[in-house]
C-alpha cells in the first residue's frame, strides 16, 4: 500500500527523522493559511499523487509568498498532473504539500527495501540524490552503497558506520546521518514497510541534514496488524473499479485494452492476458476470482468487466479444480440472466466436471462462443471484435 | 521415483479442524495420502475421520510417527506455524497460507537456514507426486504418474500445464507449488537440483512469472549443471509495473523482474520457452527423442 509524501514525512518525524517544515492542504485558502503560518520568504509547493517524477509534470514548484502559493495551489488543486509514472492519461491532485523551502548544499539518496534473493532488509544510499536510483543504478553502479541487514541481530552499528564514511561526510554530518540510518531502519521493521525512501536526502547550507521527500510503501499482508496506516489509505488515488471489486474480494487491475478477461488464480490470469496480446489485442484488466470462486463472484467479476466502457469483448478462462466447471457454468447463466452484458463473450473451461458445465451452457441457450485452447479462445475473442 | 514427497511420506495437518483443513484433509486421504495426525490447539483428544487430532505438533509426531507437515492456518499464526513444525523434528513442510507478512517469512527463512528442512511455500498450491502422495489443494486426477517433473510459482496455470502433459502421455514424477510469495522455501534452484538427481525424471518443465530473479537463478543453474531437459513458461509479459499481479511476488519494481528479461536469460541459457501453455508436451516430446 502506498501513502502520500506528507503522510510519509508524519510517521518519519514521529522517528525522529527530519523533515522540512510544511503542511498538508485541500484548498487554495488552506494553501495559503499553511504558507503565513510557516513563516518566512520562501515556500514549495508540492502535488500529492502517488506517482513519481513530479518535478518533471509541473507539480512542485517555488513561491515567494503565501499569496502566492495560494495561486500555485488554486492551479494545482483539480488540475490532472501527468508525469513519467502515471501515464498519458495522469492523475487529478486533491491535496497539496507547503513547505519551507531549504538551501541545498547537497543531495544524496538514502532507502530501504527487501532483497528478496539474499531473504533479508537492504539498506542502499549513494552520494548522488535526487535522480531515480535505478537510473543511477544502471548508469554509475559504483556510487551505490549497499548494507545487508541479518535478520537474527538487526542494523548493527558498524554498518551504520560503514555507510556514513562511505557517504564521505565531514565529522559533523556523520553524527547526524547515523542517527538518521537507525531510526529509519526502526521504522521499516516495525511498520512493516516494503520500501522506505529519502530522495534527496539533503545538507542544507546551514549544515543540517533532511528528508526533503519521503516515500513509504506498506506490505499489504502485514497491514492487519497496522491500522494506523490502513487509516492513510486515500481512495482516490486508487482506480475507482479496482476499490469496488476489492470490495467483493477479487483481485482486479484495470489496463487500457479492450478485451475484458475473467480468469481463476494469478498465474493464468497473467498468462491469458498474454495470449490475448499474442493473438493480437489488449487485454483490459487483470481479474482472478480465485480457486475457490462462488457464483457471486463469478457475477461481481462480470458486472465489473462489463462497466468499463472500453471492453469490447470478454473472455472467460477457467480451469476447474476446487472450483467445478458446472459450478461456474451456473454462475454465468444465473449472472447473464440479470446483467445484460452486450459484447461477445468467449468461455474456455478446461478441468473438474467440464462436460457436465459445457452441457449446461449449451442447453442455456446463451450465445456464448466456446473455445477449447487458450490459444483458440484468444484468437476467438480478437475475431469477434473485428466481426 | 520423485523429489521431496513420496510413499513413506506420514502427514500431519496443521489446522485440521478449520474448514480448508478439514476439506482439503478429506480429499488427500481419498487421493491416497498417509494422513496420519491433525493439530489444532485446544483440540487435543478429538479426531476427524478417525485422524486423531493433538495440541502440539510435537506429540502428533510422537504419538504418530509424522514426518511431514501441511499448513491450513490464517496468515497471522502462519510463520509460528511453519517454526513449530520444524521445532518438532519435520523435515518437510508445506505452507499453503496466502497473505504471511514478508518481515515474518524473513525471520522463519533465517531461523530454517543449515536445518536442512525442505519447506513448500507459502502460499503454494502445494506438491505431488501422482500415485503416491498429495500434499496440498490441487485436483489429484489431473496428475499421472510418469517422468516429468514440474516447477511452478503458481497455481491454475500449473494445472494447465499438468494437464496438458497428462493428455499427452507425459506423466509426472513430481509437481511443486514453489509459492507466489516474495520469500519462499525451496526455490527453482534447488527443486531443479533435485529432478537433476532424481533417476526418475527425464525432462523438467518450469513455469515462472514476473517479479524477483528466480528464473534467472534457474537459468544460470540449468546451464552450469544440468543435462535433463527444461521446458519453460514465463506469464506477465502484459503486466504494468509496479502493480502486483495477485500473488504479493508477482511485481515488476524499477525495471527488474519483467518477464523480457527472463525469457531471454532462459534462452539465452538454452532452455526452450513456449508462448502458449498447450506447446509444452510437444517440445518435451522433441526434447527426449534426442
Amino acid at each position: 500500500m502506498k501513502i502520500h509524501e506528507y503522510q510519509a514525512k508524519q510517521i518519519m518525524a514521529a522517528y525522529a527523522v527530519p523533515v522540512p517544515k510544511g503542511g498538508m492542504a485541500q484548498t487554495a485558502a488552506e494553501a495559503k493559511e499553511v504558507a503565513s503560518r510557516l513563516g518566512g520568504s520562501r515556500f514549495v509547493v508540492k502535488a500529492q499523487v502517488h506517482a513519481g517524477g513530479r518535478g518533471k509534470g509541473g507539480g512542485i514548484k517555488t513561491a515567494d509568498s503565501p499569496a502566492q502559493v495560494e495561486t500555485l495551489a488554486k492551479a494545482m488543486l483539480g488540475s490532472k498532473l501527468v508525469t513519467p509514472q502515471t501515464g498519458a492519461e495522469g492523475k487529478v491532485v486533491h491535496k497539496v504539500l507547503i513547505e519551507e523551502a531549504v538551501d541545498i548544499s547537497r543531495e544524496m539518496y538514502f532507502g530501504i527495501t527487501v532483497d528478496r534473493a539474499r531473504e533479508c532488509v537492504v539498506i542502499i544510499a549513494s552520494k548522488e540524490g535526487g535522480m531515480e536510483i535505478e537510473e543511477l543504478a544502471k548508469t554509475s553502479p559504483e556510487k551505490i552503497i549497499k548494507e545487508w541487514v541479518d535478520p537474527g541481530i538487526g542494523l548493527k552499528p558498524f554498518q551504520v558506520s560503514k555507510m556514513a564514511f562511505a557517504l564521505e561526510l565531514d565529522p559533523a554530518l556523520r553524527k547526524s546521518i547515523s542517527p538518521l540510518i537507525s531510526s529509519l531502519y526502526k521504522l521499516f521493521i516495525e511498520k512493516d514497510c516494503s520500501l522506505a525512501e529519502i530522495n534527496p536526502l539533503v545538507v542544507t547550507r546551514e549544515g543540517q541534514v533532511l528528508a526533503l521527500d519521503a516515500k513509504l510503501n506498506f506490505d499489504d499482508n502485514a497491514l492487519y496488524r497496522h491500522k494506523d496506516a490502513v487509516e492513510m489509505r486515500d481512495a482516490l488515488e486508487e482506480e475507482p473499479l479496482e476499490v469496488e471489486a476489492s470490495k467483493h474480494n477479487l483481485n482486479y487491475i484495470k489496463l487500457d485494452g479492450n478485451v475484458g478477461c475473467m480468469v481463476n488464480g494469478a498465474g493464468l490470469a497473467m498468462a491469458t492476458m498474454d495470449v490475448i496480446k499474442l493473438a493480437g489485442g489488449m487485454p483490459a484488466n487483470f481479474l482472478d476470482v480465485g480457486g475457490g470462486a462462488t457464483v457471486d463472484m463469478v457475477k461481481n467479476g462480470l458486472k465489473i468487466l462489463i462497466s468499463d466502457p472500453k471492453v469490447k469483448a470478454i473472455l472467460i478462462n477457467i480451469f476447474g479444480g476446487i472450483l467445478r466447471c458446472d459450478t461456474l457454468a451456473k454462475g454465468l447463466i444465473e449472472a447473464t440472466s440479470e446483467i445484460k452484458i452486450g459484447v461477445p463473450v468467449v468461455i474456455r473451461m478446461e478441468g473438474t466436471n467440464v462436460e457436465a458445465g459445457r452441457q449446461l451452457l449449451k442447453e442455456s441457450g446463451l450465445k456464448l462462443l466456446v473455445a477449447e485452447t487458450m490459444k483458440e479462445a484468444a484468437q476467438k475473442v480478437i475475431a469477434s471484435i473485428k466481426q | 521415483m520423485s523429489i521431496v514427497v513420496n510413499e513413506n511420506t506420514k502427514v500431519i495437518v496443521q489446522g485440521m479442524t478449520g474448514n480448508e483443513g478439514m476439506f482439503h484433509t478429506r480429499q488427500m486421504v481419498q487421493y491416497g495420502t498417509k494422513v496420519v495426525a491433525g493439530m489444532t490447539p485446544g483440540k487435543g483428544g478429538q479426531a476427524v475421520d478417525g485422524i486423531p487430532v493433538f495440541n502440539t505438533v510435537a506429540s502428533g509426531v510422537k504419538a504418530t510417527g509424522a514426518n511431514a507437515s501441511i499448513i491450513f492456518v490464517p496468515p497471522a499464526f502462519s510463520a509460528d506455524s511453519v517454526l513449530e513444525a520444524a521445532e518438532a523434528g519435520l523435515k518437510t513442510i508445506v505452507c499453503m497460507t496466502e497473505g504471511i507478512p514478508t518481515m515474518d517469512m524473513i525471520q522463519v527463512k533465517h531461523h530454517l537456514k543449515g536445518k536442512n528442512i525442505h519447506l513448500v511455500g507459502p502460499n503454494t498450491p502445494g506438491i505431488i507426486s501422482p500415485g503416491k502422495c498429495k500434499m496440498g489443494v490441487m485436483a489429484g486426477y489431473i496428475h499421472k504418474e510418469g517422468t516429468i517433473g514440474v516447477i511452478s510459482r503458481s497455481g491454475t496455470l500449473t494445472y494447465e500445464a499438468v494437464d496438458h502433459l497428462t493428455k499427452n502421455g507425459f506423466g509426472q514424477s513430481t509437481c511443486i507449488g514453489i509459492g507466489g510469495d516474495p520469500i519462499i522455501g525451496l526455490d527453482f534452484v534447488d527443486l531443479l537440483e533435485m529432478f537433476e538427481k532424481d533417476p526418475g525424471t527425464e525432462a523438467v518443465v518450469l513455469i515462472g512469472e514476473i517479479g524477483g530473479t528466480a528464473e534467472e537463478e534457474a537459468a544460470e543453474f540449468y546451464k552450469r549443471n544440468m543435462k535433463k531437459p527444461v521446458v519453460a513458461f514465463i506469464a506477465g509479459k502484459t503486466a504494468p509495473p509496479g502493480r502486483r499481479m495477485g500473488h504479493a511476488g508477482a511485481i515488476v519494481s524499477g525495471g527488474s523482474g519483467t518477464a523480457a528479461q527472463k525469457v531471454e536469460f532462459l534462452e539465452r541459457a538454452g532452455i526452450k520457452v513456449v508462448d502458449y501453455p498447450e506447446f509444452i508436451p510437444q517440445e518435451i516430446k522433441k526434447l527426449l527423442k534426442k
